[in-house]
Formats: C-alpha cells, sequence, structure tokens
C-alpha cells in the first residue's frame, strides 16, 4: 500500500500523506540489518507470535507491534527538503515536539537516529526515499509497547541502549490513541503543512 | 544532458542525499548488466544511515556498466553505473564482477563534493504540482514546468499551466499533456493546491482501484495445533467485497421497532389459500414488498456514489442475503416493484433454494439496488449490516417475538400492557447520499406500510 500510494503521490495525484497504523507483533529488517541482531530463533518467535519481514527500509532491525504508534509519511521532499539528514532531524522534532505533549523530554543522541528519554529510546526511525525525493516508511513511536518483546533483538544495533515507553515514562497506560493529536500536530507545525483527517 | 544524438555513454554517480551526507552504500542492483532502463526508472538502491533510497537513472537507455558492487560503500559523486543511451545492444566492456557483497557499515565519513549527473535534471526542475505551502508564482512555475511550445499553446487557450497535470520529467507538463486537458473540454480552474483529483481522470481510477480493490489481509501466526485452510472462492470474494464495502461508504445504522401483530394474522389467515397457489409467505416476503414499493419514494435509498456523480437506480432490484452455511450470497429480486405479495414470497422461496444448491445464473445475483437481510431468522436481535458495494442500503431484520408493550385501548383510551409481536429493525445507509431524515422517513413509513398492511395488497 505505501508503494501505491507512493506512486500516486510521485505523479501528483495526491497530497502529502502520513499514516498512521500499529502493527501486529513483528520483526522488521531493513536493508542495512545484521542478522545477528535477530536474538530470537525461529521457534521463539513462533511462540511469541512475532513475524519476521524483510522491508525496504534504511536501518537496521526493529521490532514493532502492538502499543506503538507507526507513522508513515508519505511526502514529497521536493522542492525545498531535498536532504535526507534533514528529514530524519525533522522526524526527530516531531517526536520531540509531540512528546513535550506528554511532559516528557525527548532528546537525540549525538551519531544516532532516534529519541530518546532520560537515555532510552522511546523512538525509532527508518526512512526510505524513491525516486523524485517521495518518502515512505518512517517512525515508531513506543506508547504503550510490551517492552519485553525488545529482548527478541538488538534494536537498530544498539547493544547497550534500553528502549521505554511513554506509558514505562509516565508511570501510566497511555493508549496509542491518546497520541495521535499530538503527533499529527507536531507533523504540520514541522512539516509547515496543514494536516486534514481523512 | 539534452540533445543527444546517437549512443551516449553518461554517467550515473553516487547522489547527494544531503548537505552533511558523504558517502552511500550501494545495498541493491535493481538493474542488471545489459538491462534496457527507461528514464527516471530506478536502477539501484543505496542506503546512508538510516534511510534506503531509490536512484533513478538519468537517461533512458542500457545499463552497460556497474561500476560499485552491491555492499560498496562509496563517496558521494563517484560513478557507479554508465548508461549507453539510444538503447543499443550491450556491447559492455564488462567490469570485474566481484562477489564483494559483505555489508559494511556506512559509518566513516569521509567528505566529497556533490557531482551532478544522476541529480542535475531534479534540481532544473523543482516542483511537480502540490507543495501546499508554497505556491511559486506562475511564471515561475511555467518557466520550470514547460517548453516554449506548450507555454505557447497554453497562453493561446488561455490555460493556466499549473492546473495542467504533467506526465513529463518531474512533473513537466509535455505538449500531448496540454493537448489531451485542452481535448477534455471546459478546463475546471484547477488551482494546483486543490487539484488533486480533477484532472487526470484515468490515473485517478486507477489509484482508487489500486487503493480500494486490492484488499490483502494481513496475516497472523498460526498457533500449535490450529487448522488453516484456504478460503475457497465465495470466502475470498465477500472478504474482498465486505472490507471494500466498509471502507468505501462511511455507514450510518438507524434503527425502528415494528409491531408484526397484524401481519401474523394475515399469514395466518391466508395460509391456507397461499399453499393452494403453491406459495409461502414468510415475514421477510412481507418486509420485501414493502420496501419495493417504497424505495420508488426515495430514489436516493435506491441509488448510489458513482464517482462524483449520484445513480438513481431506475429498477428496484431487491437483494436477499440468503446463509449457505457457511457462506453468503445474495440472490436479486428483479423489478421486485412489479410483483405482488405472493409472487415475491415465491421468488424468495425460488431464489433461496436455488442459492443453496448452487443452481443461481450470474444474472440472479448481480444489479441489485437495495438489499435485506434477516438475521432475525436466527434469533439475533438487531443486526448492523454492510452495505454492498454500489449500492446505498441495506434493511436488516431482527428477530420477531413477542413482547409486553404499552398500547392505548381504542375504545377507552387507556393505556394497557398487551403481549405484541415486534422486531427491531435496521436500516444501514451511505451517509454520502442518504441522510439521517431521509432513512428516519423511510423507517417510518415501513413501519407504517407493515403495521397497516392492507390485506389486499
Amino acid at each position: 500500500m505505501q508503494a501505491a500510494l507512493v506512486e500516486q503521490r510521485r505523479a501528483g495525484i495526491i497530497h502529502d500523506q502520513i499514516l498512521l497504523l500499529e502493527h501486529p507483533h513483528v520483526i522488521t529488517v531493513g536493508g542495512s540489518s545484521h542478522e545477528e541482531h535477530v536474538l530470537a530463533d525461529e521457534t521463539t518467535r513462533r511462540r511469541l507470535g512475532i513475524q519476521l519481514v524483510d522491508t525496504g527500509r534504511g536501518g537496521d532491525v526493529t521490532y514493532h507491534g502492538p502499543g506503538q504508534l507507526i507513522g508513515y509519511p508519505i511526502l514529497d521532499l521536493k522542492p525545498n527538503r531535498r536532504d535526507t539528514y534533514r528529514y530524519l532531524r525533522d522526524l526527530e522534532e516531531t517526536l520531540i515536539k509531540a512528546l513535550r505533549e506528554f511532559d516528557l523530554e525527548g532528546r537525540r543522541e549525538d551519531g544516532l537516529t532516534g529519541v530518546w528519554v532520560g537515555g532510552q529510546k522511546i523512538a525509532a526511525i527508518g526512512v526510505r526515499v524513491s525516486s523524485r525525493w517521495i518518502t515512505s516508511h518512517g517512525f515508531a513511536l513506543n506508547v504503550a509497547t510490551d517492552l519485553s518483546y525488545f529482548d527478541t533483538i538488538v534494536p537498530c544495533g544498539l547493544h547497550d541502549r534500553e528502549v521505554t515507553s511513554i506509558s514505562e515514562c509516565l508511570g501510566r497506560r497511555v493508549e496509542v490513541a491518546e497520541a495521535i493529536a499530538p503527533v499529527l500536530l507536531a507533523v504540520g507545525e514541522v512539516f509547515d503543512r496543514e494536516i486534514h483527517v481523512v | 544532458m539534452n540533445g543527444v544524438t546517437g549512443v551516449a555513454r553518461i554517467e550515473v554517480p553516487m547522489p547527494q542525499m544531503g548537505e552533511s551526507i558523504a558517502e552511500g552504500t550501494v545495498s541493491k542492483w535493481l538493474k542488471q548488466l545489459g538491462d534496457t532502463v527507461a528514464r527516471d526508472e530506478p536502477i539501484l538502491e543505496i542506503s546512508t544511515d538510516k534511510v534506503d533510497a531509490e536512484i533513478p537513472a538519468p537517461q533512458g537507455g542500457t545499463l552497460v556498466e556497474i561500476a560499485v558492487q552491491e555492499g560498496e560503500t562509496v563517496e558521494v559523486g563517484t560513478i557507479v553505473a554508465y548508461i549507453d543511451t539510444e538503447g543499443g545492444p550491450a556491447v559492455a566492456p564488462a567490469p570485474a564482477e566481484a562477489s564483494s557483497t559483505e555489508v559494511e557499515a556506512s559509518t566513516d565519513a569521509t567528505v566529497v563534493e556533490a557531482a551532478p549527473g544522476a541529480e542535475a535534471p531534479e534540481s532544473e526542475a523543482p516542483a511537480h504540482p502540490t507543495p501546499p505551502a508554497t505556491p511559486g508564482s506562475a511564471d515561475e512555475r511555467l518557466r520550470t514546468r514547460s517548453t516554449p511550445v506548450v507555454r505557447r499553446i497554453a497562453q493561446e487557450h488561455g490555460i493556466d499551466i499549473g492546473g495542467v497535470p504533467g506526465s513529463g520529467h518531474a512533473g513537466r507538463v509535455t505538449k500531448q499533456d496540454i493537448l489531451a486537458f485542452i481535448e477534455r473540454g471546459p478546463s475546471v480552474p484547477a488551482r494546483p493546491t486543490a487539484a488533486a483529483p480533477p484532472a487526470a481522470t484515468a490515473s485517478v481510477g486507477d489509484f482508487w482501484s489500486t487503493f480500494y480493490g486490492e484488499v490483502q489481509h494481513p496475516e497472523f501466526p498460526v498457533r500449535e495445533g490450529d487448522t488453516v485452510e484456504t478460503m475457497d472462492k465465495i470466502r475470498r470474494l465477500t472478504a474482498e467485497h465486505m472490507v471494500v464495502a466498509k471502507r468505501l461508504a462511511p455507514h450510518v445504522h438507524s434503527f425502528i421497532e415494528i409491531d408484526f401483530s397484524r401481519i401474523d394474522m394475515i399469514r395466518a389467515a391466508n395460509k391456507v389459500r397461499w399453499a393452494e397457489q403453491g406459495a409461502r409467505v414468510s415475514y421477510t416476503a412481507f418486509v420485501a414488498w414493502a420496501c419495493s414499493r417504497l424505495l420508488r419514494r426515495y430514489p436516493q435509498i435506491n441509488g448510489t456514489v458513482s464517482g462524483n456523480n449520484l445513480i438513481y437506480r431506475n429498477n428496484v432490484n431487491l437483494g436477499m442475503a440468503v446463509d449457505l452455511d457457511p457462506g453468503l450470497i445474495v440472490p436479486v429480486i428483479h423489478d421486485a416493484d412489479h410483483l405482488g405479495l405472493v409472487g415475491i414470497g415465491k421468488k424468495i422461496i425460488d431464489l433461496a433454494e436455488r442459492a443453496r444448491s448452487r443452481r443461481l445464473s450470474p444474472d440472479e445475483i448481480q444489479g441489485g439496488t437495495f438489499s435485506i437481510t434477516n438475521p432475525g431468522v436466527l434469533g439475533t436481535l438487531v443486526g448492523m449490516p454492510i452495505i454492498p458495494k454500489g449500492t446505498a442500503a441495506i434493511l436488516g431484520m431482527g428477530s420477531i417475538e413477542k413482547r409486553a408493550v404499552v398500547i392505548e385501548d381504542e375504545s377507552t383510551g387507556t393505556d394497557m400492557i398487551a403481549i405484541r409481536k415486534r422486531s427491531y429493525f435496521s436500516l444501514a445507509y451511505d451517509h454520502r447520499l442518504v441522510d439521517g431524515a431521509d432513512a428516519a422517513r423511510f423507517l417510518a413509513q415501513l413501519k407504517e406500510m407493515l403495521e397497516e398492511f392492507s390485506e389486499d395488497a
């Protein structure tokens, strides 16, 4: 579906979009993934109900599952945003702004991509830029993720970094739905787009 | 790079993906040596930190040399491939086809200047249609998105090129584009910001069919002891239909309670007579009869949304959901409004029987304009059905059961509790063309018709 939207966006038939969703338990591997970063063997994965999926996204191995707000912006970065480095930073900025709504201070880590709260990773980012600067894939923000599932992988190749979620940070359960509005508003601000929910 | 005559060899450099990005890793060759490539067709994928990107061919031609193998990391500007334009056969001086595909982490940075090549055409032509917040002057757009010929044609016809969908490179409006646009007739003064659907009819159609036509059911893990079977055709079509139908129409459901005491009486009184005519007139038949009469007065409920149009159907064709246990099929009573009550009763029995024995002809399951489903026969209180694709509404009948209700004694005007046969009905309607008040009026009239059923129907 993302591919179809990218195609349509490239042809100018649709406007910039962002898809927001939740995935079932899944471990995704990207183009630059290291297989040894998938720690759970097939039996364990089957027991936990985790699928292994190869995607066309940048970045190393990661886990997605219920409780995570996944955002896939389908944006045309032309004419004035043709810089993938900047795009990654903009996505981080978006999530940092959204986290502020929960009184959480998101930070970047030098030389890494993603957003951290208190030294623990709260959001992962991995994107794809198709020809003519149309983006797909995007970010995964841990809202109410069952963090134990991260034990099945080495997230994004970072061995010694722990993961966290909004719920974990606040000590109360925050539903994925609660994060949607803050994220959308932040996307609008950072990317200077008007948001229409369709 | 324009004005190439004959065969020319062009370079494909590792593009500059961002100001601070110095290198990239070739992650995958999408085209092989000797492949013909079209201009703008992705030929390889590269990855930089957290980003995978497709690199398009700057020109059409033949891929004659791959200079950087999968897994290798090179500086921005390094030539990764050569393309011979004019697409001659691959007389390739095949480079050492090293199989060094060990993936290197792309962390060490080395800085190199950007090279033109693959990127050049892009930078000449920034925006094609939209980015909302950055309009740019019309003049700018004219310059960047069209050739002098196109501009002249536009001027002659008083057309704003900004509103013409461009199929050329980077969204440029080609001569064909503008001629086709003129041919399509009175130009909608489509401002590019608002232009998404109007102009490019064909491709918009493609878009919708891609978006709604391809139903992909996500997969779930199988657990031990589970049984897995492939969906049979009816199941698969039903599944697809329901997903699309539910996605497309904004569903609203309204409910009403209908008293069947009078119909019950009529049925009891006529059962023998109907049996002599070889008919059985079910509750559903009464409801179908009433709907068929009523739908004439509610063209929108007997219609559908089609693109930007509303279609009001000339016929009243009632789809009657039949439980195949397992499975569901919806045979259609064509021109139900031309059939009498007994005729409809017969038809329902006939269709249901043939549906169960799989003897329906294709046209007997097509062309429905309104549907009725009756989960009530199995005891369901009331359902909230999905509106079949291409129609505007479906009526759900609930179970018809005896209830204690307050009624007014006609002779004395006093309230009393009576035992009546009643049922909850739901109408699911597509709010794109049917408003709540329409549905309410329809249901109220249906209730009236059924509760005061005239015996000579």
